[in-house]
């Protein structure tokens, strides 16, 4: 008896799909596998460029269907106004739900307190695990990628949590094939990354190509910024210039999106979504690292705050 | 030290190729996935700047100074602290001809969970040998479960060849080893090529230390692997995920009436191709085939003539019977016929060993279903090769069990496809994955 086959000889080989019809159509099947194997699912919605590409996926992956789940968004208070312009918009256009989850509130309650930096990303975790808790959401999907961050390149597509919502990254299911694993007990629910596979240029390309639209602040605009940590932070109501921090008027884009209070842009001229292609492209930093202070903080931030249950 | 070849740009057009790295603890993995990614330019400078510095904190390269590579590929707290690696971590690089998807696997506690979840999905492995060792024990492990998943190609990397004077004989004797011991599995297209993780040789560009190879590099191989595990010949293949029937729920902005009894079936495309007009074999578990004809295929609004794997489509059929999760939909009389009775090559990889009268869910394509180990048939000796008579089968083991369905599927050897020929087997009450599945139904024995 041998357990081992004699592997075949090279046969003649077709090409596959391209690159980002490869992604398009492993994404696809994630969420389908999510929405036939739950029953109570929901995705996180920033309005943000891997959550709306995210969210255009679950709209093909049902077409002529609506999309059938709500959105979620956990709202820290600090949000760019054109980006809440644009999730409203969005959602509105797709005949969807948005539940809201707001840190504000958790803050004006006592529940929450502000921290010293004034960050409010590592505040979402609560109320995102509130929001799971109450609308019983068995799975909820996000726009996390594996190569945003060193944590995140050990994250499972299916990512299991326990009834405190949180990580255990040294004991994660294996995930073999294309065959997904959802089961679970009562109290545990699931994080789907349907885009974990997909790189930052990959999201531009695609956006490029399905003409999907943005927020306005991904372009090259005009705005007031004043220099910290290395990083342009827009003049804001929630982000403002310290002693010694002077502020001009550059032309700058974002290249995430979060809260006002933590997030740098970039400066740049790149007005349309080739012009961004091209720049990604040929940039030499990361995009947290160009942007985002609450990955700062330590080398270890995203794996803590994973392990907590943020997104 | 830096190779200015590459450029992060590429084009869109490239084609996805998807590797895993399997090696022993310091063979040297991490500073070569780290040199990889750091000669194609995935490495950015905020990346680089934080590895300078941990690199200089820890007196790396002595006086010379220097990056260690290796700390790019660090991840979780606990892997720093404890200098290993844990899990399996997902990289990603390009050049202008591909795109790689790079599982890299720990190579130490846990190699087998670790090694067959990256190669499962992987068209190549490449599985590093320090050259001053030669094949151990632990090559022919890994060897045997790339062949064991049948994944299409293998490279052994030789690598610390400087350490060996960048001998030709020394990797002219490992290379003989892996012919041999490559050529038992039955894999007999497993390349070897001699490279330094640390100094770069022969990784993306041709060293000037080793004259005497004419192979090519590491990445030029990888760029140029055939890219496909599935035949051209390969029937058509789709399991249906959901049923698509909008009548209600109709994404806005359509038109009701055009949609009123639209119905199809939603799916990702696991082999072959399919065309408008093909007839299919629609086969329920439990129930006896039905056969109809594509009616259309819809890809979210644009109606393709035909779809080939790995796309993920809707289909419309011309006979309106009920079609549900679960089923298999393939090219007209090429689906096996159902069994309930499974034969397997199993993987274990749960702490509490598999004995016969366990109680399981089989997760096959979209269909789960409960079945019982009827016998556990044998264990494989991962040092000898040879299968021997078992009792049960332990955390990291390999063997073969028969299992007895609670529905008949069309159970296709795991030797023809590896999608439709693979299964989970999870634990009802906790639903942890317990085993990765191999069908040996119909396989020669
Ligand atoms: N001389 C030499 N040393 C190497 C080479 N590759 C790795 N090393 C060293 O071998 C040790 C183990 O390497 P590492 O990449 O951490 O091994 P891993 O445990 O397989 O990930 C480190 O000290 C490396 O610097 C090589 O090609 N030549």
């Amino acid at each position: 008896m041998t357990l081992i086959h004699a592997s075949d000889a090279a046969a003649p080989v077709r090409e596959r799909l391209g690159v980002l019809d490869t992604l398009e159509a492993e994404s696809i099947h994630v969420i389908r596998e999510v929405v036939a194997e739950f029953e109570r699912p929901a995705m996180l919605f920033s309005g943000g460029k891997d959550s709306v590409v995210m969210l255009h996926l679950a709209a093909k992956a049902f077409w002529p269907g609506r999309v059938p789940f709500p959105v979620l968004h956990v709202d820290t208070g600090h949000n760019f106004p054109e980006v809440l312009e644009f999730r409203d918009r969005t959602v509105e256009r797709l005949g969807l739900r948005l539940i809201v989850g707001s840190v504000q509130e958790y803050i004006d309650r006592g529940e929450l307190q502000e921290r010293a930096d004034g960050t409010r990303n590592p505040l979402q975790t609560t109320p995102l695990l509130d929001t799971i808790g109450a609308h019983r959401f068995d799975a909820v999907f996000g726009g996390g990628r594996r190569d945003e961050d060193k944590a995140r390149a050990k994250e499972r597509i299916l990512s299991l949590r326990d009834e405190f919502g949180q990580w255990d990254p040294r004991n994660q299911r294996p995930e073999l094939w294309n065959l997904y694993n959802g089961r679970h007990t009562v109290g545990q629910h699931v994080r789907a990354f349907p885009i974990s596979n997909w790189t930052e240029l990959d999201i531009w390309r695609y956006i490029a190509r399905e003409g999907i639209e943005l927020p306005s602040i991904y372009y090259a605009h005009s705005r007031e910024v004043f220099r910290r940590d290395g990083m342009w932070r827009a003049v804001g109501e929630f982000s403002r210039p310290g002693p010694g921090e002077e502020v001009a008027v550059r032309t700058v884009r974002y290249r995430t999106v979060g809260d006002m209070s933590c997030t740098g842009a970039v400066l740049s001229g790149a007005c349309t979504v080739d012009d961004v292609v091209r720049e990604v492209a040929a940039s030499t930093l990361t995009e947290r690292g160009a942007t985002r202070a609450d990955d700062r903080i330590s080398e270890a931030a995203m794996e803590d705050r994973k392990k907590d249950g943020y997104f | 030290m830096t190779t200015e070849l590459l450029d992060r740009q590429r084009p869109a057009a490239g084609t996805l190729f998807r590797f895993a790295t399997a090696g022993s603890v310091d063979d040297g993995k991490s500073t070569l996935v780290g040199r990889l990614l750091h000669d194609s330019k995935a490495i950015l400078a905020d990346q680089l700047e934080s590895v300078a510095r941990t690199s200089a904190d820890r007196g790396f390269g002595g006086d010379q100074g220097g990056l260690d590579l290796a700390l790019l590929t660090d991840g979780l707290r606990a892997e720093r602290e404890q200098g290993i690696t844990i899990d399996v971590a997902y990289r990603y690089f390009a050049t202008d001809r591909r795109t790689f998807i790079l599982a890299d696997c720990p190579g130490h506690v846990q190699y087998t969970r670790n090694t067959v979840t990256g190669a499962s999905t992987a068209d190549a492995v490449v599985v590093l040998v320090d050259a001053r060792k030669g094949v151990l024990e632990q090559t022919r492990r890994h060897l045997s479960v790339v062949a064991l998943l049948r994944v299409p190609h293998v490279v052994v990397a030789v690598n610390k060849i400087d350490l060996v004077g960048y001998a030709e004989d020394v990797f002219a004797r490992i290379e003989a080893d892996v012919r041999r011991v490559a050529g038992e599995l039955g894999l007999h297209d497993a390349v070897s090529i001699p490279v330094s993780a640390l100094a770069g040789d022969n990784l993306v560009e041709r060293s000037v230390h080793t004259p005497w190879y004419a192979g090519p590099t590491l990445l030029d191989l990888l760029e140029t692997l055939p890219t496909t595990d599935d035949k051209p010949a390969t029937a058509f293949r789709f399991p249906v995920q959901l049923v698509l029937r909008p009548q209600g729920a109709l994404a806005p902005g359509l038109d009701v009436g055009a949609f009123r009894d639209y119905r199809a079936y939603a799916g990702q495309i696991v082999a072959g191709t399919v065309r408008v007009g093909d007839a299919v074999t629609v086969q329920t578990p439990g129930q006896v085939p039905r056969t109809t004809t594509v009616a259309g295929i819809d890809a979210a609004g644009r109606e393709l003539d035909e779809a080939s794997a790995p796309h993920s489509v809707s289909l419309r059929l011309v006979d309106e019977f009920d079609v549900a999760r679960g089923d298999l939909i393939g090219a007209a009389g090429t689906l096996p016929a159902p069994s309930a009775e499974l034969a397997a090559s199993l993987c274990w990889l749960a702490p509490r060993p598999l004995r016969p009268g366990t109680k399981v869910l089989v997760k096959h394509g979209t269909a789960t279903v409960r079945a019982l180990v009827s016998a556990v048939v044998g264990r494989l000796d991962l040092d000898t090769f040879e299968a021997g008579p078992a009792a049960e089968l332990e955390l990291n083991d390999i063997g073969r069990a028969s299992l007895r369905l609670a529905a008949p599927l069309p159970l296709e050897p795991y030797a023809v496809h590896r999608r439709t020929g693979a299964f989970l087997l999870i634990d009802p009450q906790d639903g942890s994955t317990l085993a990765a599945g191999m069908i040996r139904n119909g396989a020669e024995q």
